[in-house]
């Protein structure tokens, strides 16, 4: 399409069309390289970010050598010294496997953060850029694919390694990761259910209009962020690397910078986990109350504003990752998949099905979705809210009595079960039976 | 029968989890934000040592800058650890002073009764515990060594003040 035409096309409608050609391609290079740079320099700093909040929470100041008092200089000083260490390659690894491990652990985070959007479209007088790298129409669908891809480089890592404790890692790995992300999948339906389409462009808009998902699916959200946490293998799911029994787990043969590379995955992959739970339940980089911003027509500020929010919220995620890992100890294996199996699936699917019929219901009864009520209060939003809160209180008041989480008393025998179910009930009628 | 393994027993229907998670993440964010910090920043501050503190040997010298040991050999008599050398000589007024006097610091295990059995108050064990060497013969101080030491020495237990008051 010539300029000329293009410009007289903006002037008769309000949206200005998206770039194409030429300088389509121009601003996807840049955009993927401005990504990149971001997301490695962000992950740089979410190490020492993790070091600060985990001395803090102990009571200690955490690196503060390098780079003044708040250390900004130490994740310098890590990268200088993996590089500068000796690349170790066991006898008995299989070593194209072993050296591939590294980068195919590291590429579906990266891979997945590409159709993210992150704020605002941006005019430009080529046209409209997206802020996303690749703008692709089946965003939520080409996630679940390459997030799957994810526990690959864990696996061979463990395999390659040829080693007792990499391939127990490895092995452990791949079922956790396996398992929660049914779940995982499951919890996300609801919001392709109430969002009616898999774009995740589309997601952000009908949050921006009909209000965050964070209510009307916050169970949904719950059941979301417990599998994120399982799939990034972050505290308390970190049975992959478990430490005090696996020594280091699937990466216990690996030095330097491949070393490195499993490093900045887990952390690339929290923050794309965080952007896909901002994207999917907080409006993604919406500016709350201030629609003004969130809409066209589009400028320069508004694209900066979002922006900041949406860096803002996942910021906030990352927090919450690593807050949780100083705060919680680790599951035991046959709790971890008694969880996944027994709780968190079930749990999925059942919410699934109950969000589907009450969608069902909504529009048999004629609520139309872009209904709102008193001037300001979304329908969907404020029914599906409080059916969900209903929901929440009922598993988080009857699913959490020991169910959750199953104790060591859980695989003895039946009779010794209700042995130890009798030492609660007499405390619990305490004022009935006395003692 | 497999591996025997103890069963705590827990009351399981009033266990709730999500509570119990919840309450743990306020406890450490509350140590998240407290401005207390514990760490002491080693090298910049230290530690204020107790008057009693038994450390790197001092030897303390008279008025003429000459030590003030007469070679007695009480303090290698009592070492427990047997760390202390001493050669007595005797001069032409007769007065015995160490030819040879040497503490190997690194066998020393720090007791202070060298400092307790010395009628002349000479050597003494100091307030001072930083004495990293490169070898092992780098520990061994000689009489010099002993005399340069400037940290303040051990004020020994007193029967009349028990409690270092």
């Amino acid at each position: 399409m010539p300029y000329a035409t293009l410009l007289l096309l903006q002037k008769v409608y309000d949206r200005q069309l998206p770039v194409h050609g030429a300088p389509w391609l121009w601003f996807t290079i840049i955009k993927m390289l401005v990504v990149f740079t971001v997301i490695m320099v962000g992950v740089a700093m979410l190490t020492l970010a993790e070091r600060k909040i985990s001395a803090w929470i102990q009571d200690r100041q955490g690196p503060n050598r390098v780079g003044g008092k708040l250390g900004l200089l130490q994740p310098a000083a890590d990268g200088l010294k993996n590089i500068m260490k000796e690349e170790t390659y066991p006898e008995a690894a299989s070593k194209v496997l072993f050296v591939l491990a590294p980068a195919m652990a590291f590429l579906p985070a990266l891979m997945t953060f590409a159709v993210i959007p992150f704020a605002a479209p941006l005019p430009t007088r080529w046209g409209l850029v997206k802020m996303v790298v690749a703008d692709l129409p089946i965003g939520f669908l080409y996630i679940l694919a390459i997030s799957s891809l994810g526990v690959y480089g864990i696996v061979l890592a463990g395999w390659s390694s040829n080693n007792k404790y990499s391939l127990l890692g490895g092995l452990r790995s791949s079922a956790q990761m396996v398992s929660y992300e049914v779940a995982m999948g499951l919890a996300a339906v609801s919001v392709l259910l109430l969002a009616g389409n898999v774009s995740l462009d589309t997601i952000i808009e009908n949050q921006v209009i009909g209000g965050w998902y964070i209510l009307p699916l916050f169970l949904g959200f719950f059941i979301f962020l417990v599998s994120a946490f399982a799939e990034t293998n972050r505290l308390p799911f970190d049975l992959p690397e478990a430490e005090s029994e696996l020594i280091a787990g699937y990466h216990t043969e690996y030095s330097a910078m491949k070393f490195s590379m499993f490093f900045i995955a887990e952390y690339s992959n929290m923050v794309t986990a965080s952007a896909l739970t901002v994207t999917l339940f907080f409006g993604g980089w919406s500016v709350p109350f201030l629609n003004g911003i969130n809409l066209a027509p589009w400028a320069w500020w508004k694209t900066l504003i979002t922006l900041a929010f949406f860096v803002a919220k996942v910021g906030f995620f990352i927090f919450l990752f690593m807050w949780v890992r100083w705060t919680l100890p680790r599951f035991r294996y046959d709790q971890l998949m008694g969880l996944g199996w027994k709780v968190m699936i079930p749990l999925a699917l059942v919410y699934m099905v109950i969000m589907a019929a009450a969608l069902l219901v909504l529009s048999y009864v004629g609520v139309s979705p872009n209904a709102v009520w008193l001037g300001f209060l979304p329908a969907y939003w404020a029914i599906l809210g409080v059916l969900n809160i209903i929901l929440a209180a009922l598993v988080f008041v009857v699913l959490d009595r020991g169910r959750l989480v199953s104790p060591a008393s859980s695989r003895v025998d039946a009779a010794e079960l209700a042995r130890l179910r009798a030492i609660s009930t007499p405390r619990r009628f305490a004022g009935v039976q006395g003692d | 029968m497999g591996i025997q393994i103890k069963v705590l027993e827990r009351p399981i229907e009033q266990t709730s989890y999500l509570r119990s998670t919840l309450k743990g993440m306020a406890l450490t964010f509350k140590h998240l934000i407290d401005p207390h910090k514990k760490t002491l920043q080693y090298p910049e501050q230290k530690w204020d040592l107790s008057p009693r503190w038994r450390g790197t040997h001092r030897m303390l010298t008279d008025e003429n800058g000459k030590a003030k040991c007469v070679a007695c050999g009480l303090c290698p008599q009592i070492c427990p650890a047997n760390c202390i050398k001493l050669v007595p000589g005797e001069d032409e007024q007769g007065n015995r002073y160490p030819l040879i006097y040497e503490i190997d610091e690194f066998r020393c295990i720090f007791c202070g009764y060298c400092q307790e059995v010395c009628p002349e108050e000479a050597i003494h064990v100091g307030r001072h515990y930083e004495n990293s060497e490169y070898s092992r013969a780098g520990f061994v101080y000689d009489l010099e060594r002993l005399m340069q030491q400037t940290h303040p020495v051990c004020e020994m237990w007193d029967p009349a003040d028990p409690r270092g008051e």
